[in-house]
């Protein structure tokens, strides 16, 4: 089975089958109301469908490129809900799941891949740095980051835990390796949180890795857990307990978030050429979305009402990206000036001026300078 | 997004690939009169990158599709017009980007994100040139002057006339090696651009048509006369000579080619020739000095298959060839050309003939097919009959050597240590650097020397 590259006794923590079923880990104890796990679903059905719009809004020309979560709801959801507004995420740019349990706006998202904007929020506010394209440098910011937090005395339960996202291409990285090494001798609150998707573009799992990626962190001298990536439960109690750990200044623990990439790497891509559709098929029946509604279903703890209600609120958020989308403001040529630097600078000056002549040398001149 | 008539609104091809030019609409899923969501699968287009469907924009009734199934279209080409119907949320989100342009009077049409150019009625057009950079404070005569210099070259291309054709520098490069006047070639690129297709397009020959029916659209513009027009001459440059020309550019500017000389004692190969001519199967050939060098080649060729190879630049690999298409360069009157004879390492001596006084035939008589000219593996020249001793032939395009053979003639040599007079011949060997090395290009061309001085002990004319 092309499933996974781990040992017979690689432990796979799940809480919530695939039926729907839960089934409670001795070491991680679920305390969650009904309420909340309710609301977990809302947040899954939400976010995939800012995706969704966003896929559609990419193929009809309003955006230059999407990357997809797809498939990767629970993992997102999972850990972002288990974040404290001190905690910091250092994002890589799959995360939209993530950046809507910070509560940045999806549209906010929209104006990266439509280049208008190259952040699109304010990290501080949301707690959620700017993606990052790169693959794997945000390990080392986020563990630079972590390691500000404990010379800041800001640990404890009031404290700051930082988690970082990356993929599981990311951890052939030289910086995703160093970064472990620096957390682990630094002992660092840091979470390295992997959505191990099985692909890197179309690269597979097994050209990645000769050991389970979880158990790498045994390697550096931390604790690495494997989680069911498709279990919004799961995810959650896990990384709440490694943020805590973190916190409370037990150094960082990495987790692996086993997953599935159900679409494209990015718009640009077409799996097809390298993906067979059977694995596909087989990760359909672990959808994170089906599972927990069967859970909340069997259990009576959602009708039928607050299923359409979900839908319904999906839908007008669907219609709101979309517009919000198209209303995305383009900068103005000049703009890219001043955010060279802080303070004023001479060259940059020029520049800007070279280059406001040189927009002034159009036929039908629009363009003013400033804003 | 386009607003076309009264509520209808155009989808244009996007870039759904970031930096893709074009797309090919495989197929439609809805017809005119089908009534559409927003997002809503309409068709599947493959692009360079992927297959993908497009969802529509609007939803509305489909009043046309403008682009059939199975063409290719540019990024920024409408695709499908979508009448309005019940007003869909695209509806609702033009009327506030529209409101959101103010005093516009028109409806302001917002570029796609992902559309990469767009349509040529929306391109800016600069009104004058940008200004060059003065580093002092703006002086108005300074100004002045840095303006007028700049904007030489851009005056000339507001005249309307023959000004800088617009080219990438490598595109001007292969003009210039092609010899080809950038200001005849008819650009098919955007804005006007020549691209390398319009560059090769204006150099091939005119496939198939009678010289005369083609000439006015493919001859170049007869230029202003000079002075010096009644003392020179201008040669339109087209078919055979045309493909020499770019077939060597191709050649020398892609392979780095390495030459050796060797001279040959050939009095042995003369007389063998001589003595082959008595056999009885070659009573009806004509038995030439080139056949015994062709025979040596292929006899290396056999010892040392790697100069019989390809260099496959996409794929990193060299292709060695187990079989030999032997090209014979071949002058005729309307220019060189190089068939081959194919599989010429399997064929008995006399066969080998039979095909050398065929092609040769042939080709003075103008009547080789493109096919006898495709597929060579290794080239034999005979500068010789040009009455010169050797030269540095290049290399066939496509394959790694090529083998020239000087005239023969009486010379001074020294034979069995005495000084006696010899037929003595120059052999010219270039090959491609890349694949092959100076050991391997000497040990093949030693080897055909060899054979060619004593072709009876290599037992080559009997081979």
């Amino acid at each position: 089975m092309h499933y996974t590259t781990a040992h017979e006794d690689t432990e796979l923590i799940q809480l919530l089958t695939p039926d729907g079923e839960l089934r409670e880990h001795p070491d991680y104890p679920l305390d969650i109301s009904a309420a909340e796990v309710r609301g977990l679903y809302r947040d899954l059905v939400l976010v995939r469908r800012i995706d969704t719009e966003a896929v559609a809004l990419q193929r009809q020309g309003e955006l230059g490129l999407w990357a997809s979560l797809l498939g990767q709801e629970a993992a997102q959801v999972g850990s972002g809900r288990a974040l404290r507004a001190n905690d910091m995420v250092f994002p890589s740019y799959r995360e939209h799941g993530v950046a809507w349990c910070r509560d940045v706006d999806p549209w906010e998202l929209l104006g990266l891949f439509r280049g208008v904007t190259n952040g699109g929020w304010d990290p501080n506010e949301h707690g959620f740095q700017l993606y990052t394209i790169v693959i794997g440098t945000q390990n080392l910011h986020a563990t630079g980051y972590a390691m500000g937090v404990q010379r800041d005395g800001a640990l404890g339960d009031d404290g700051t835990a930082v988690i970082s996202y990356f993929g599981d291409g990311a951890t052939s990285q030289g910086d995703t390796n160093e970064a472990f090494n620096f957390a682990a001798v630094n002992n660092a609150p840091v979470v390295f949180f992997c959505q191990n998707n099985q692909w890197a573009i179309s690269e597979p799992l097994e050209r990645q890795a000769r050991v389970p990626l979880y158990q790498r962190a045994l390697g550096y001298g931390f604790p690495g857990v494997r989680i069911d990536g498709n279990d919004v439960l799961a995810t959650l109690a896990v990384t709440r307990r490694a943020l805590r750990s973190a916190r409370e200044g037990q150094g960082p623990t990495l987790i692996e978030a086993f997953t599935y990439r159900m679409g494209a790497h990015t718009t640009n891509d077409d799996p097809t050429r390298y993906r067979v559709s059977a694995e596909i098929d087989e990760w359909k029946q672990r959808d994170p979305i089906l599972r927990l509604r069967a859970y909340l279903a069997n259990q009576g703890m959602a009708t039928d009402t607050f299923f359409a209600e979900v839908d319904t609120e999906a839908d007008q958020l669907g219609e709101r990206v979309r517009d919000e989308c198209r209303a995305l403001a383009d900068p103005e040529p000049l703009d890219i000036f001043r955010e060279v630097y802080a303070e004023p600078n001479s060259h940059i000056d020029r520049q800007r001026a070279d280059f406001a002549e040189y927009l002034a040398s159009f036929e039908d001149a629009g363009v003013t300078e400033g804003r | 997004m386009t607003r076309t008539e009264q509520g209808a609104q155009e989808f244009r091809l996007p870039d759904v690939g970031e930096g893709l030019v074009d797309a090919e609409i495989l197929r439609w899923y809805v017809r005119p009169g089908d009534r559409v969501e927003v997002n809503q699968p309409i068709c599947e287009i493959e692009t360079a990158k992927a297959a993908v469907e497009l969802p529509s924009p609007y939803a509305g009734t489909v009043l046309e599709v403008l682009v059939e199934a199975g063409t290719t279209v540019d990024v920024g080409t409408p695709i499908i017009r979508v009448g309005d119907g019940a007003a869909g949320a695209a509806t609702g989100s033009d009327e506030s980007t529209s409101g959101q342009s103010g005093e516009e009077d028109e409806p302001r049409e917002k570029p796609l994100v992902g559309s990469g150019e767009k349509p040529a009625a929306t391109q800016r057009r600069r009104r004058r040139p940008a200004p060059t950079r003065t580093e002092a404070p703006p002086r108005e005569e300074g100004r002045d002057g840095g303006a007028a210099s700049a904007g030489r070259e851009a005056s000339a291309a507001s005249n309307g006339g023959p000004a800088r054709p617009l080219a990438k520098p490598p595109v001007r490069k292969l003009a210039r090696d092609l010899g080809v006047d950038l200001r005849e070639v008819t650009p098919t690129g955007a804005g006007g651009v020549v691209t390398r297709e319009d560059v090769q397009r204006h150099t091939a020959p005119p496939a198939a048509v009678p010289k005369a029916a083609g000439a006015g659209e493919t001859e170049p513009q007869p230029r202003p006369a000079g002075d010096l027009a009644d003392r020179e001459e201008r040669i339109p440059v087209t078919g055979v000579q045309r493909h020499m020309a770019s077939a060597m550019v191709d050649s020398a500017f892609t392979a780095p080619h390495v030459t050796e000389f060797l001279q040959v004692d050939a009095t042995k190969a003369l007389r063998a020739v001589r003595r082959l001519r008595e056999r009885p199967e070659f009573t009806d050939v004509r038995v030439s000095p080139l056949l015994l060098v062709a025979k040596a080649l292929l006899t290396a060729v056999k010892r040392h298959p790697r100069i019989n190879a390809t260099w496959d630049d996409e794929n990193r690999e060299i292709v060695v060839k187990h079989y030999v298409n032997l090209g014979i360069a071949a002058a005729t009157d309307r220019g060189l050309i190089v068939p081959n004879i194919k599989d010429a390492d399997s064929k008995p001596l006399p066969d080998l003939a039979r095909e050398l006084n065929e092609l040769t035939e042939t080709a003075r008589e103008g009547t080789t097919t493109p096919a006898a000219m495709s597929g060579g593996t290794i080239t034999v020249t005979n500068v010789g009959v040009f009455g010169v001793d050797a030269g540095t032939p290049i290399i066939n395009p496509g394959e790694g050597a090529i083998l020239a053979f000087g005239q023969i003639r009486d010379l001074p040599w020294v034979h069995k240590g005495k000084l006696a007079v010899r037929k003595v011949t120059t052999l010219s060997l270039s090959f491609d650097h890349r694949m092959i090395d100076g050991e391997l290009g000497s040990k093949v061309l030693r080897d055909v020397g060899a054979m060619l001085e004593d072709p009876e002990m290599t037992a080559l004319a009997w081979g």
